[in-house]
């Protein structure tokens, strides 16, 4: 994909420390790694004390990779107990316990308002954008883990390539043969068929549903249901017109496309948007067959 | 080193118009940006975009109405060039296939919003940012533009004569986050900085967790002036416990404002007798804020915005968002109650100074969007201005790094003729406390060829990285959240001297503790503690910039309010303050606002809504 970040290939001029012998920079952090495992583990000793006394707590249990880092790069769970207050999050549980506890704990968020989909986690067993997640509906301790079905990069952080590529792989893009004269004027849409589109232009691309489908974890190649939805999301819009639809159910057609869907409502299930993607998906495979029965 | 005609820093609305625009203009462009471009804050826009579509209005009103909405402050040439070109870019997005919300004919929607004179703000439902974030980004993968995502630019490269007018910008240096990589990314026609705003200096802000203000720090630490910082636009209806934003589009459609005795206090106590709560945001934050003041807010904190009276047809038709919005942040049900909100950071009118193509003082260097000042906003940006910023500049600013012949500028950068120093004293040293964080160019020794400018700036990147990550030290955390503390309970909506002095005091021990920040976290992969403490030096430079202007600005115009100095002087202060990094010391000064337009003047008029 084009989109992608090109390999680099002439030779690198940098300094590479990972890959020298020991230095002073490695020596020096090996020490700093230690006196740091010292100082967390205190605090957090320190913390689960006063915890204790305190029935207003949060113990949150979060899942701790570091592929670089000794004594985590064996998973593990690491616990954190966060003061409670009215309207607390997840995320605001956890931004607590990184900006309190322990600065290496990692997650991804921006936002902090469910449209940048940037935090979307396994908490306590089910896909949640942790900002819009409140800690007054979950029973605790509140385990929180990355995205299931998808490679780890580190904590609660996971590698979305696969996600995004199969979102570019459907030709995510408006396409038309036939705009207005005249450079100010726009297409017509009905009101019904920008109402029919609606829901599926809500997607924020938080990979929750990929993650909840066991489909996409069986098939890498599935499409799967964001991909699907953003199909929709065109082939639904009656300003890209009928040979450009056409175009659009060859494409979720294909062997890895629609018809893999086996209508298990997970990843509806798990939108935050609620994205009624398994009816979007239902719809297509609908629309495939009547467009093939026209051609049979 | 990665090689590329242009370099697109940030990748929200500004970021992506710019690129294409480039790409367009046949330039080999790159993004990079810290965020996925899907995640930027441009998302989280709800309101909409102002465009002069239809023949009762015109873009001459347009901009009539955004020169009154900036208190004349800002510069006639980029206001006209924002409400002549917004028509032709709505209509492009438009023909990107961007879902606008449609009148029963089928065309685009236009509602009302604060201070506009002609129903124009065109939208979609309360996601107008979301879907014109979506819209652009997917004509960025159509058009196979390079992405490099979740790279973190640390600064720019820069040549380092002593005026910074003579200074080249060659490129950026890049973190991968994903590996820890750093290298640099060279840019031989031009880098066009996009990195939107700078709510992180506050703690109550509608700006998500990524605004600190990168872009403007950066450039600012290469030589470019900080423009009319201390002009911080505080949104009148933001959710009291997160500051997240419900829209203008809320009052637009008819929604009302009641205190604790369920007075319709725009009116009532007479804030503004004519437009009532769909006044310019600077006029309805003041007056929220007053009548918590005088003992009228509910809880001693907000008010009331009600709008069950629209129906629950026309609020899921327009305004569905605002419902998930009040119901999952604030537990509120806006079908059913009133909705608390009070004022909350939401906007940065001042930033990188640049002229009406998006270009900054140091040749190759471009800004846009909301880091950028044109300045189209001057002290107060109307509500839905913001949108079409971003694709009118962000286009101007694209096609003008490509090499696009676009004539000459009327709107100066850097000290030209008719600069004046301020004679401003602070009281309170200002600037480098030694140490940390060297800029990117101060005067001294010039490096000519634009590969070893770019390799220097690398080599500083790592030493840099190095140094935060092998010593031991403070967490940044507790500095970011001082100055957040500080900024918020005395640079706010209303100033007053002495309070602001202590904040340049307190921003003085935060940049003192910020010499021994240190990185806790050792890995190189997916680092955040490292970014997030490259991040609060940024904070730092602008939380000072801003606080800086606020006292030096001695008069009441817009956005900005000054306890000491009730009015607007307009025969002192029809000019912008501009503050210059010049080895280690910020400078303060300032250049007169153009108030000449292509055809006409426009007048210093009184406000009143």
């Amino acid at each position: 994909m084009s989109t992608q970040i090109p390999k680099q290939t002439e030779e690198s001029t940098e300094t590479d420390a990972e890959t020298e012998p020991a230095s002073k920079g490695d020596e020096r952090r090996a020490e700093k790694r230690r006196r740091a495992a010292e100082r967390r583990e205190q605090r957090q000793e320190e913390e689960a004390e006063k915890a204790a006394a305190d029935e207003s707590t949060v113990e949150l249990k979060v899942f701790r990779y570091d592929p670089q880092v000794e004594g985590k790069q064996e998973p593990r769970f690491d616990t954190f107990h966060v003061p409670f207050t009215k309207g607390m999050t997840v995320l605001d549980a956890l931004m607590y316990a990184r900006d309190t506890y322990d600065s290496s704990l990692t997650f991804r968020h921006s936002c902090r308002q469910a449209v940048c989909g940037s935090d979307a986690m396994f908490v306590n067993g089910g896909q949640k954008l942790a900002c819009k997640t409140q800690i007054s509906d979950l029973e605790q301790p509140v385990r929180v883990e990355p995205l299931p079905h998808a490679e780890v990069t580190k904590d609660l952080v996971v590698d979305m390539e696969h996600f995004y590529d199969q979102m570019e792989a459907v030709e995510p893009y408006f396409q038309t043969n036939e705009y207005p004269d005249g450079e100010l004027e726009e297409q017509r849409q009905d009101r019904e068929n920008r109402e029919k589109i609606k829901m599926s232009t809500r997607c924020i691309w938080c990979g929750a549903c990929m993650s909840s489908c066991n489909i996409a974890a069986g098939d890498n190649e599935y499409l799967g249901p964001a991909a699907i939805n953003k199909a929709y999301r065109f082939a639904m819009d009656e300003r890209e017109g009928e040979d450009i639809k056409q175009k659009r159910l060859e494409i979720i057609e294909q062997e890895h496309g629609v018809w893999r869907c086996q209508t298990q409502f997970s990843c509806t299930e798990v939108c935050p948007k609620d994205i009624p993607l398994t009816e979007h998906i239902q719809e297509l495979k609908r629309e495939a067959v009547k467009n093939n029965l026209k051609f049979w | 080193m990665y090689e590329h005609d242009v370099v697109v820093v940030g990748a929200g609305g500004a970021g992506l118009r710019a690129a294409i625009a480039a790409q367009e203009a046949g330039a080999d462009v790159a993004m990079v940006s810290k965020l996925h471009p899907v995640r930027s804050h441009t998302g989280a826009a709800e309101g909409g975009i102002n465009a002069a579509l239809r023949d009762a209005d015109s873009w001459q009103d347009h901009a009539y109405d955004t020169m009154k909405g900036s208190d004349y402050l800002g510069d006639a040439p980029a206001v006209e060039a924002l409400c002549q070109e917004s028509p032709e870019e709505v209509i492009r997005l438009e023909h990107w296939g961007m879902p606008f919300s449609r009148e029963e004919d089928g065309r685009v929607s236009q509602r009302p919003f604060g201070g506009l004179s002609f129903p124009r703000t065109t939208y979609a439902g309360a996601e107008t940012g979301h879907q014109m974030l979506h819209t652009m980004y997917e004509q960025v993968v159509k058009r196979g533009i390079t992405v490099y995502d979740e790279w973190h630019v640390m600064d720019l490269a820069v040549t380092d004569e002593d005026d910074p007018a003579e200074r080249t910008c060659h490129g950026v240096v890049g973190y991968d986050i994903q590996s820890g990589e750093i290298s640099g990314f060279r840019a031989s026609d031009g880098v066009i900085l996009a990195t939107g705003g700078m709510g992180q200096v506050f703690d109550h802000t509608t700006n998500a967790v990524a605004n600190t203000g990168d872009g403007v720090a950066m450039a600012y630490r290469a030589g470019v002036p900080m423009e009319d910082m201390e002009f911080i636009q505080f949104h009148p209806t933001t959710l009291p416990s997160t500051g997240v934003l419900i829209s203008e589009g809320v009052r637009g459609e008819g929604g009302i404002l009641y205190n604790e005795d369920g007075e319709r206090f725009m009116f009532e106590h007479g804030y503004a007798n004519n437009d009532g709560e769909l006044a310019s945001r600077d006029v309805v934050s003041r007056a929220e804020l007053t009548e918590v003041n005088e003992g009228r807010g509910i809880e001693d904190e907000y008010v009331h915005l009600d709008m069950r009276h629209l129906g629950e047809e026309r609020i899921l038709d327009r305004l569905e968002n605002i419902l998930h919005l009040a119901e999952d942040f604030e537990g509120a049900d806006g079908l059913e109650e009133p909705m608390p909100v009070k004022p909350g950071q939401h906007y940065a009118m001042g930033g990188i100074e640049t002229n009406e193509f998006g270009e900054t003082v140091i040749d190759g260097l471009y800004a846009a969007g909301e880091c950028a000042c044109a300045s189209v906003h001057g002290a107060n940006r109307l509500g839905g201005n913001a949108l079409p910023e971003l694709i009118v500049f962000g286009k101007r600013a694209g096609r003008h790094a490509a090499g696009e012949e676009m004539g000459e500028a009327e709107v100066t950068t850097g000290r030209s003729s008719d600069w004046e120093p301020a004679d401003y004293e602070f009281g309170v040293e200002v600037g480098e406390t030694g140490g940390s964080d060297p800029a990117a160019a101060d005067g001294g020794a010039v490096a000519t060829d634009a590969e070893s400018v770019v390799g220097g700036a690398v080599d500083r990147a790592q030493e840099r990285v190095e140094e935060l990550l092998s010593r031991d030290g403070r967490n940044h955390a507790e500095i970011r959240s001082a100055v957040q503390e500080t900024m918020t309970a005395n640079v706010n909506v209303f100033r007053e001297e002495g309070r602001l002095e202590e904040t340049l005091e307190d921003l003085r021990e935060a940049r003192e503790a910020y010499k021994d920040v240190a990185v806790s976290d050792p890995s190189r992969t997916f680092n955040t503690d490292l970014i997030h403490t490259i991040e609060t030096r940024n904070i730092l430079d602008i939380a000072e910039a801003l606080t800086m202007g606020a006292l030096a600005r001695e008069e009441f115009r817009g956005a900005h309010w000054r306890k000491e100095h009730q009015e607007r002087k307009d025969e002192n202060w029809l000019k912008h303050t501009l503050i210059s990094w010049s080895e280690g010391e910020p400078e303060l000064w300032y250049k007169p606002v153009v108030l000449e337009g292509e055809n006409k003047t426009y007048e210093p008029k009184s406000r009143s809504y």
